[in-house]
């Protein structure tokens, strides 16, 4: 589950960030425009030039859905246990615990119930920035966990994702995380459940191979990488360049995989709508 | 052995080749060499026994990629009494990276989905090296869907280094095909049973893996990357692959101390490279004997073992709560 470890220049942009007496401010990886944080605070962490979708973390998320940012977060503490005992070339269980203080989380997911615009739903949303929002043993069970909270109290599921995959240190054990999460949402779709799942910045492997791709509504950030298997490994496979725009959203959504793409101010109101359709309030 | 010599396989053919000296002598002079022939191929037993026996993860590895090891069309062959192939997804086209049909074995109805990697240059350019692509997922599930149907049991035979990572591929929805897969294997209401023949490679080899019983031919491997991957990945040199696959423990053995896979099949003393029909005789026995065990379940229970067997899989430190 490919290549989420190397940057590719044409998705994954980095972008200069400084500090002025001014205040600090960042440069548009897409149109170099020059942005104040707090301008691009204001609007969502989205170029007012470009519309360039910064990434954003899960706090952020959570804070931009949840109503007063006032929620309760579940299996907070539930973290790695380097269960293949992985310690080349980097010991895995100082990765996580260097990660864990770098990041402030203890896993690539936060798990919350909260409400949407008065509708109370379970909120799961990932972290790239967590060893690239790969998921282990612990993603994987605190999915599950959440698909079965969602299931017990009947209410909607929602899950951002941003990921590059299955967690390699955790060999065999992460592939079944496909299986544990996928077999949860086939049940809690059997009982009428409702799963809408958000595609961000970038979904590869084997989260778009698994959650990814459940969603009974299915929608996604403008310009987010969405694929199987990453640009870098077919490009080696075929020997030649991609296609402009292959395995954006916007390809996506034009080959059919998707049901939209929403602009991240809209999303707050293009759950609550959704959920307003399907769960009849 | 085969015209194929892995270099742990070395001082096997050394021996053999002493044996092969020692028959064309007798045969020109007439001398008896009976009994140093008999020595020699004791020790060669002996040798074999102690080289296959103690082999490291990367040697199983090149076994489970060894290119006379027996693939899905074999077993197939091997095991059916009666086998009818079904083609196509009925959407786009016939993946032929991936057999599916129905037939009997011992007088029960079954449908076996089975990836093929197809031997010599035609064969795995037509079967594109075992790697599937969303029709060939597609393909499956529709059989299987059959199968549920008429409520046959399922075999699949995972042998894939991957799903294929090509531009149509990906842009009829690879990681939807794996994902959709994964969803309805795990609710169907008919035993599965999928045992691993040589390579399973993430998601391309659990899109047709989701199970009520996981079996491994003992020299496979099964793992959430390639060797291979991992090491241009997390070593950034592809060289490092054997420590790769020690690293993310991809044995078959492996796979059944972490408690993922259900049996470990024993192959023919060097391989079932060696020995086609003991090896599908193994295969055959172990599927029967869990068709029989999960035949008493109904649908329900198999469905309930099925999303708590995957449920408990991984570990986690649970810091309170
Ligand atoms: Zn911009």
């Amino acid at each position: 589950m490919p290549d989420w470890f190397r940057r590719n220049t044409k998705n994954i942009q980095t972008y200069s960030k400084r500090d002025t007496k001014e205040g600090m401010w960042h440069s548009c990886p897409s149109c170099r425009a020059v942005i104040y944080q707090t301008v691009l605070k204001d609007n969502f962490f989205v170029c007012h030039e470009c519309s360039f979708h910064f990434r954003i973390t899960s706090d952020a998320y959570i804070n931009l859905l949840i109503d007063n940012n006032d929620y309760q977060e579940f299996s907070k503490n539930i973290v790695s246990s380097n269960p293949l005992n992985f310690t080349i070339p980097k010991d895995y269980s100082s990765q996580i615990q260097e990660t864990i203080n770098k990041t402030n989380k203890n896993s690539a997911i936060t798990t919350v119930k909260g409400k949407i615009n008065n509708i109370e739903v379970i909120l799961g949303v990932m972290d790239f920035s967590f060893i690239g929002g790969s998921m282990g043993s612990v993603v994987g069970e605190k999915i599950s966990r959440a698909i079965i909270k969602a299931e017990e109290e009947n209410l909607p599921l929602i899950i951002i994702t941003s990921s590059g995959g299955a967690r390699m240190q955790e060999g065999a054990y992460s592939l079944m995380q496909l299986a544990k999460t996928s077999s949860k949402l086939a049940r809690f779709s059997e009982k009428g459940g409702l799963y809408i799942v958000l595609l961000t910045d970038p979904t590869t492997g084997g989260i778009s191979a698994s959650i990814g791709m459940l969603g009974d509504i299915i929608l996604a950030e403008p310009n987010a990488l969405i694929c199987f298997a990453g640009p870098r490994v077919i490009k080696q496979t075929i020997g030649q360049d991609l296609p402009k725009g292959f395995q954006t959203s916007e390809f996506l959504l034009k080959k059919g995989f998707i049901d939209n793409i929403v602009e991240r101010k809209k999303i707050k109101e293009t759950i609550t709508s959704l959920i307003k359709v399907l769960k009849k309030r | 052995m085969n015209d194929y010599i892995l270099d742990f396989e070395l001082p096997l053919k050394k021996i053999e080749e002493q044996i092969d000296e020692l028959k064309k002598t007798s045969y020109r002079t007439g001398i008896d060499v009976a009994s140093s022939i008999e020595a020699l191929e004791k020790e060669l037993l002996l040798k074999k026994k102690d080289i296959y026996g103690t082999l490291t993860r990367w040697q199983k590895l090149q076994l489970a990629r060894h290119p006379a090891r027996p693939y899905s069309s074999d077993y197939i062959r091997l095991i059916v009494d009666s086998w009818y192939e079904l083609h196509g997804d009925r959407k786009f086209s016939d993946d032929s990276a991936i057999i599916c049909g129905i037939g009997k074995i011992n007088s029960n109805s079954v449908a076996i989905i089975a990836q093929e990697k197809g031997r010599g240059t035609k064969e795995k350019l037509k079967r594109n090296f075992g790697m599937t692509r969303p029709e060939g997922y597609r393909k499956a599930l529709r059989v299987m869907k059959l199968a549920e149907k008429f409520n046959i049991p399922i075999l699949t035979l995972i042998d894939t280094p991957g799903a294929y990572p090509g531009i149509g591929a990906e842009e009829r929805g690879q990681a939807e095909a794996i994902a959709r897969n994964i969803f309805e294997m795990s609710s169907l209401k008919v035993p599965i049973i999928s045992i691993v023949i040589g390579e399973g490679a993430s998601g391309g080899a659990l899109a047709i893996g989701v199970c009520d019983k996981l079996f491994c031919m003992e020299n496979t491997w099964f793992s959430v990357i390639s060797p291979e991957g991992c090491a241009s990945i997390l070593f950034r040199d592809p060289a490092e692959s054997k420590k790769a696959a020690d690293a993310m423990k991809v044995s078959s053995e492996d796979l059944l101390d972490m408690g993922i896979a259900d049996l470990l099949i024993k192959e023919p003393l060097g391989g079932a490279n060696n020995n086609y029909k003991d090896a599908a005789k193994s295969l055959k026995i172990a599927f029967l004997s869990a068709l029989d065990e999960l035949s008493e379940l109904n649908s329900e229970t198999l469905i309930y073992n099925r999303i708590a067997k995957y449920d408990k899989m991984g570990h986690w430190l649970d810091c309170n709560e």
